[in-house]
């Protein structure tokens, strides 16, 4: 075969060459940029994490004292809900969850919910979502302040009924021709503060993070 | 093959005569897709000029090596490694703004313009002209993104370079321009279809200038017709 056509082994190996010169840009793109890129993920959870629990509320190294819940018939998703814990010296101050609403006009919205030990919210941000712009993402907190109102509530404040928005006779405001999204964030949120009112001891305890 | 082009020429190919969004209406989806905010738009509008001028270069440089039948597999090896690099450094170093264009980035791969170029021009010339083909077609694609998405941004929000500091960090952060205040939003300019009447009316509007012109340049040539 080589006999008959011996430019086919030259292309292959051409070919070859290319490839092997490719790779080796990435490599050495990769190795340079490993460090930084590693360094930004945790800047940016960090940032995320700052904004629904102040810093000085906690001491421990939070987004390593981490558990992973994965409760679909609670949490409606069948990813793991990243649970995020705040202590201060041996006290459990906070918990962050990353919980999903999977009801959303346009697939999930993922948000933080932090719950201080007594059950009420330190706050909430979102993390990603595929809203309509202009419609559904006043629920940034970079639009508008409408997240902040979560902000010290709790279960018990508003009464259960309240925790809706008020088309639905919630205390919650939706936005003009945009009820979906926020009543999607406000459905998730009191799921996740039910969570934590049912499992709070297991949440803080399991596992030993000195032990893990 | 003439090797020896004037390089004024070739960027006035790719900005211009031959400009990739609006003459040869390539690589639609990303520009498409992106183009809701000015910042947006440039955004992917750079890193698909990088991309080009990095992938040129290289095809330029072993364009000597290459036969016919391993070029097209050879460039796509070349183009994927190019955009996969620059996934690596935006993702170091602009790591907002990748947030924000997410999958865009990866799916310049896809982008016809750039096997395109490729193609007809860095694997025929020598490689400074290949690398200058490669910021004119860049810079023309990025020019429209800018232009698509001021519109979009105008008509749709109000406002101008809105979220700068995702590219330009501390800097961009008090640029953004509120031209209409209160702006009540208006959705029609922000969802795709906006984009794709946006980019029709660009597209008229540029051809109904180089009609016009054309017809001036003829104008003196011709008696003067009375309209028919
Ligand atoms: C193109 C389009 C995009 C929309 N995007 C959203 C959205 O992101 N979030 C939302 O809650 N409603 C969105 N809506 C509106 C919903 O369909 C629904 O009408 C609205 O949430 C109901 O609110 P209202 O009863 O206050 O009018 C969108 C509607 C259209 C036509």
């Amino acid at each position: 075969m080589s006999a008959e056509n011996p430019s086919i082994w030259r292309s292959a190996a051409l070919l070859g060459l290319v490839a092997v010169l490719g790779t080796a840009l990435l490599a050495v793109v990769h190795t340079m940029t490993r460090d930084r890129i590693t360094a930004q993920e945790r800047r940016v959870v960090l940032e995320q994490l700052h904004q629904v629990l102040p810093d000085s509320a906690y001491d421990n190294a939070l987004h390593e004292d981490v558990l992973r819940i994965t409760d679909e018939a609670f949490f409606q998703t069948q990813e793991p809900v990243t649970v995020y814990r705040a202590r201060l010296g041996t006290e459990p101050v906070a918990v962050i969850m990353q919980v999903v609403a999977p009801d959303g006009y346009n697939g999930d919205i993922k948000l933080l919910v932090g719950v201080y030990a007594d059950g009420s919210i330190s706050g909430v941000r979102v993390v990603s979502h595929r809203e309509t712009p202009g419609l559904g993402d006043p629920i940034e907190h970079q639009r508008s302040d409408w997240i902040l109102d979560f902000n010290g509530r709790s279960l018990g404040n508003p009464e259960p009924a309240g925790w809706a928005v008020r088309r639905d006779g919630g205390v919650f405001d939706q936005f003009t021709g945009a009820t979906i999204t926020p009543r999607a964030v406000v459905e998730a949120v009191e799921r996740a503060l039910r969570y934590f009112e049912a499992r709070h001891e297991y949440l803080f305890s399991y596992p030993e993070p000195e032990q893990t | 093959m003439s090797n020896e082009v004037s390089l004024k020429s070739v960027m006035a190919e790719g900005l211009w005569h031959q400009n990739t969004g609006l003459v040869i209406l390539l690589g639609l989806c990303p520009l498409l897709a992106v183009t809701s905010t000015v910042i947006n738009g440039l955004g992917l509008g750079l890193a698909t000029m990088a991309t080009l001028m990095a992938s040129n270069l290289s095809v330029s440089l072993i364009r000597g090596l290459l036969r016919p039948e391993i070029r097209i597999p050879a460039f796509v090896l070349i183009i994927a490694s190019v955009v996969t690099a620059i996934e690596l450094l935006m993702k170091a170093w602009a790591y907002d703004l990748f947030q924000v264009l997410g999958i865009f980035i990866p799916l310049i791969v896809t982008n016809c313009a750039i096997i395109g170029r490729a193609e007809v021009f860095a694997s025929r010339h020598r490689p400074l002209a290949a690398l200058v083909d490669g910021f004119a077609t860049g810079a023309g694609f990025c020019l429209t993104l800018v232009l698509l998405g001021a519109l979009r941004e105008i008509s749709g929000r109000g406002t101008l370079l809105a979220d700068a500091s995702l590219l330009f960090g501390e800097a961009g952060q008090n640029v953004t321009l509120t031209l209409v205040p209160d702006h009540p939003g208006f959705l029609l300019a922000i969802l795709p279809p906006g984009a794709f009447i946006g980019l029709g009316l660009l597209i008229a509007a540029r051809n109904w200038y180089v009609h016009r012109r054309s017809q001036k340049n003829e104008a003196p040539a011709r008696e003067p017709v009375p309209a028919s």
